[in-house]
């Protein structure tokens, strides 16, 4: 990169007596960046993010901000604040107390403070609460005091720790789009964890998927969803259907793989042995019947087992001879869109969808 | 539920004026014009309060020396208590909840064990150890050491043998609720340890710290037991008013009973006025 | 270093307290008991104290009448309480749920002297009592309902009221009023529903509330003082005037001891007839 990085890990490791909850992870976040870290709980983001906050020390490796080393450098002396999946807000100030603190913590007179308070409330869309106590917010207002309280700091670094999750689900939908706009206003780097693949596609620039204390894979939203890396990335991120069975050679495209239920399709990857194949519903081609869709490798004929009707997101759930069930994303515009389930379908895909990885040790 | 029937409610009646009477009496004797708190009515006066003595013979409690006195005494006692009891229950609370260290188990254990002491016991030990203690310095230094005679002081350290219990059990309780993300946050947001502290921290535990000194203070004026074994020449109101009642009663004895009462209403009306709300 | 230096500070007030004003005097009366005299001022390490309670019938009469009627005691209070934290628990509705609660809760603002006080000017020859039986024509001349074992354990029941209450309201405020409706559905006669369901449930709140009784009523002070008349002796009574009217220490001291032991085996005793834990029953009353 030609910048300096605003935060860069390297080979960062947190070793709680013998257990690695994060194990050598390196990574940079150029500035203005919106990187998610993506992983299920249990993972060791919310550690690496305390470990950047400054709430828990590496065991191994450094943290730099802007090219300074945080080794040392205790929590309050950071450029960085948190938004804390509680949201910790302080229940006994108003919402101008809350925002103010950091300010008053760094000295800044209350001459100075009072219109940039006033600024950033204005700028998240809170202008007129100042006095109102946090403890009579809405969820929604609440989010937003949380980050107005970090940015008035005007922070190289905003942490986000699953801030989103003890909202409902419209709100949190509402809020995604709402915090992305805000990060591109403020143009802060913003630093998000999460469990929930959809906030972290929605809204970052970069993503790293990480699992067992180690990232499987950073890229964007795109790459992490049509290129998987490892399996667990192809099984995470996005919705998939999961087959098992083993890799059978090359062939002039991609691989071959045979399922356990004795059927041998066309893959791509470079997988040997035992192995795990990904395919997207919505990369499941529906015909009429198999000779429509000779330009596929992988083509069969079932029947519709259920139809989950979900507006754009409906799916069909078929099967076929010799082929586990399958879940495939049902057009809504097209001729097969009133289809019932019982009804006799073709299906096919293309080797490059049927995503083929070696099984590890489960 | 079914309503309760009629003798249900019946005792339930009687109860409630079985728990009355004793205090009515106490509140409506205190205004009678006579010189015994006893039947028959002769009139309504508060001559027991705020007289001159010219009628019964006996001043009104709020112009008794010796009532006042007492009180004095009570409130020598009862200041130190409270703000020790605020300020080494929060040590405590502090200890309990935020520290680990070896023996905290047996500690916190025998942190509540004085609850379970009989006060007379309580009294008699300290009373016991503190002259071992001033005898002891009397041969070594030659110097008399007062304090640890019988009186004042030895009340205080005995009230609060128990009354810091009360006040660490309640303080605990409400930092045990606390909400560490807030102190972090406030880290965060670049404040000291210190200004966490004060600014985050104790506000929180504040209703929890007015609680608990009401309390201490409430528990160290009624205390009886304890002091009456610790108690030196210096009576405080509670002692004054047993010896009182032993010489035989009148009237004051019930005005300063209805005093003391009013006082502990106001009390605890102020301790579950600051008693923390559910929120938070 | 600074995080040690803070424990050390934090610490510091605590062991204090626990040490010097729990521990040592207990060890203080510990040895005090078993130091007997031999001669002015001299002391050596025996059980004269001890066998001297024994020897004296007046020392372990009132002991054992101490015990049996604080055990009487703390059961009256129980059978007298329940019926009404029943009540609040699950018949009193709305507004008058928290209001009686309340009113169980205002004596006990006041101290146990102005209790004590209003039971005396009840109870005694010239008092309210006395005075309305004879206006009502029940008896012919003032009669002493004062200073007698009856005027006693109502004191103390009176005394210890609250406490039994407070947790027995607590325990029944967590039973479903469905389970009772069911009882009664399946065919249970008010005994039994009382019996089966609605007793084993309150429970933590019955031993929590007894053991508190008790040991309120073990160590109590003005109300035998005050109430109980001239032969009826507590045991504090022994304990008081060993260590302050006859400056007997050691024999003071050995009393203290037994009482310690009397209520911390009945406690003991009590908890392991209902299999209830220590500190979770201190904690919850």
């Amino acid at each position: 990169m030609s910048q300096v990085a605003d935060l860069a890990l390297l080979g960062v490791t947190k070793d709680f007596g013998g257990h690695k909850a994060v194990n050598d992870v390196s990574f940079e976040v150029a500035p203005g960046e919106f990187f998610s870290i993506l992983g299920p709980s249990g993972c060791g983001k919310t550690t690496l993010m305390r470990m950047i906050a400054g709430f828990e020390h590496p065991s191994a490796g450094d943290i730099v901000i802007r090219g300074q080393s945080m080794l040392g450098v205790p929590a309050n002396r950071r450029p960085v604040n948190m938004v804390f999946q509680s949201l910790a807000l302080f229940p006994m100030m108003t919402v101008g107390e809350n925002v103010g603190y950091g300010l008053a913590c760094a000295g800044i007179s209350k001459a100075e403070a009072g219109p940039r308070i006033t600024r950033i409330l204005d700028k998240v869309g809170l202008g007129g609460f100042a006095d109102r106590p946090v403890t009579r917010l809405s969820g929604g207002q609440r989010q937003r005091v949380a980050i107005a309280r970090c940015l008035v700091l005007e922070p190289t670094l905003v942490l986000l720790d699953e801030p989103l999750g003890a909202l409902d689900l419209k709100l949190r939908e509402h809020m995604k789009l709402e915090l992305k706009q805000l990060q591109a206003a403020f143009n802060t780097t913003f630093v998000y964890i999460t469990h929930d693949q959809s906030e972290a596609l929605v809204m970052s620039n970069r993503v790293a998927v990480m699992n067992h204390g180690r990232f499987e894979q950073v890229g964007s939203p795109r790459e992490l969803y049509h290129h998987p890396a490892t399996s667990f990335v192809a099984g995470f991120v996005g919705d998939t259907n999961i087959f098992s069975g083993e890799v059978t050679g090359a062939r002039a495209a991609g691989i071959g793989i045979r399922l356990s239920t004795d059927v041998e399709l066309a893959g791509s990857g470079s997988a040997s042995g035992q192995a795990k194949a990904y395919l997207r519903p919505e990369a499941v081609a529906l015909a009429g019947s198999v000779s429509e869709l000779s330009a596929l490798p992988n083509r069969f004929a079932g029947t519709v087992s259920t139809v989950l009707f979900d507006g754009a997101a409906s799916t069909l759930v078929i099967r076929a001879d010799k082929f586990p069930m399958l879940r495939a994303t049902l057009p809504q515009a097209g001729p097969l869109a009133g289809i019932e389930a019982g009804a006799p379908i073709a299906f096919g895909f293309t080797a490059e969808a049927l995503k083929v990885f070696s099984a590890r040790g489960v | 539920m079914n309503k309760a029937s009629l003798s249900y409610r019946l005792y339930i009646l009687a109860f409630y004026l079985f728990l009355f009477a004793p205090l009515v009496s106490v509140a409506v004797f205190a205004f009678n014009a006579s010189l015994f708190p006893a039947p028959p009515w002769k009139g309504f006066t508060v001559e027991w309060f705020t007289g001159t003595g010219a009628l019964f013979g006996k001043p009104g409690i709020f112009r008794d020396p010796a009532m006042l006195a007492a009180f004095l005494n009570s409130l020598k006692v009862a200041i130190p208590v409270t703000l020790l009891s605020i300020v080494i229950g929060t040590a405590n609370a502090f200890l309990l909840e935020r520290r680990e260290f070896p023996g905290k188990a047996l500690l916190s254990m025998m942190m509540l064990w004085p609850l379970v002491i009989p006060g007379v016991i309580l009294g008699i030990s300290i009373l016991a150890f503190s002259s071992r203690i001033a005898n002891a310095l009397e041969t070594w230094l030659n110097m008399d050491l007062d304090f640890l005679r019988p009186g004042l002081f030895l009340v205080i350290l005995g009230q609060l043998s128990f009354i810091l219990t009360i006040s660490t059990l309640i303080i605990g309780a409400r930092l045990k609720k606390f909400d560490r993300s807030l102190e972090e946050a406030a880290l965060d947001l670049g404040a000291s340890r210190l200004r966490v502290l004060t600014t985050i921290t104790l506000p929180f535990l504040k209703p929890a710290m007015v609680g608990a000194g009401l309390v201490a203070l409430l528990m160290s004026f009624e205390n009886f037991n304890t002091t009456l074994i610790l108690v030196g020449s210096d009576a405080p109101l509670p002692i004054y008013m047993y010896g009182q009642m032993r010489e035989g009663a009148t009237p004051a004895l019930n005005a300063a009973s209805l005093v003391l009462m009013l006082g502990a209403g106001f009390l605890a009306t102020l301790v579950a006025l600051v008693s923390p709300r559910k929120e938070a | 270093m600074g995080r040690r230096l803070a424990l050390f500070l934090l610490l510091a007030p605590a062991v204090l307290w626990i040490g010097l004003l729990v521990i040592l005097p207990h060890v203080e009366i510990a040895i005090l008991s078993f130091s007997q005299r031999v001669a002015a001022r001299v002391y050596t390490f025996g059980f004269a104290n001890y066998l001297e309670f024994l020897a004296e019938p007046v020392y372990w009469r009132t002991f054992a009448r101490t015990a049996l009627l604080s055990i009487l005691v703390t059961l009256i209070t129980l059978v007298i309480s329940f019926p009404v934290a029943l009540y609040i628990a699950k018949f009193a509705r709305g507004k008058s749920k928290p209001v009686l609660f309340l009113l169980c809760l205002i004596p006990f603002w006041a101290s146990e002297l102005v209790r004590t006080l209003g039971w005396m000017m009840l109870l005694r020859e010239t008092g309210i009592l006395s005075h309305f039986l004879q206006a009502i024509g029940v008896i012919g001349r003032p009669v002493e309902f004062l200073y007698n074992d009856g005027a006693l354990v109502l004191g103390l029941v009176y005394g210890g009221m609250l406490f039994m209450i407070v947790p027995l309201t607590n325990a029944l405020e967590s039973l479903e009023t469905a389970q009772i409706e069911a009882g009664y559905d399946l065919g249970g006669s008010h005994l039994t529903v009382l019996r089966r369901i609605i007793i084993p449930h309150a429970m933590p709140g019955i031993v929590a509330g007894s053991i508190v009784v008790f040991m309120l009523t073990v160590g109590n002070f003005v109300t035998p003082v005050m109430l109980g008349g001239k032969n009826g002796l507590w045991f504090t009574e022994q304990i008081y005037s060993q260590f302050i009217t006859r400056f007997n220490w050691p024999q003071g001291s050995a009393f203290g001891f037994m009482l310690l032991l009397l209520s911390t085996v009945i406690v003991w005793i009590g908890l392991r007839l209902t299999g209830q834990g220590f500190s979770e029953t201190l904690r919850r009353s």
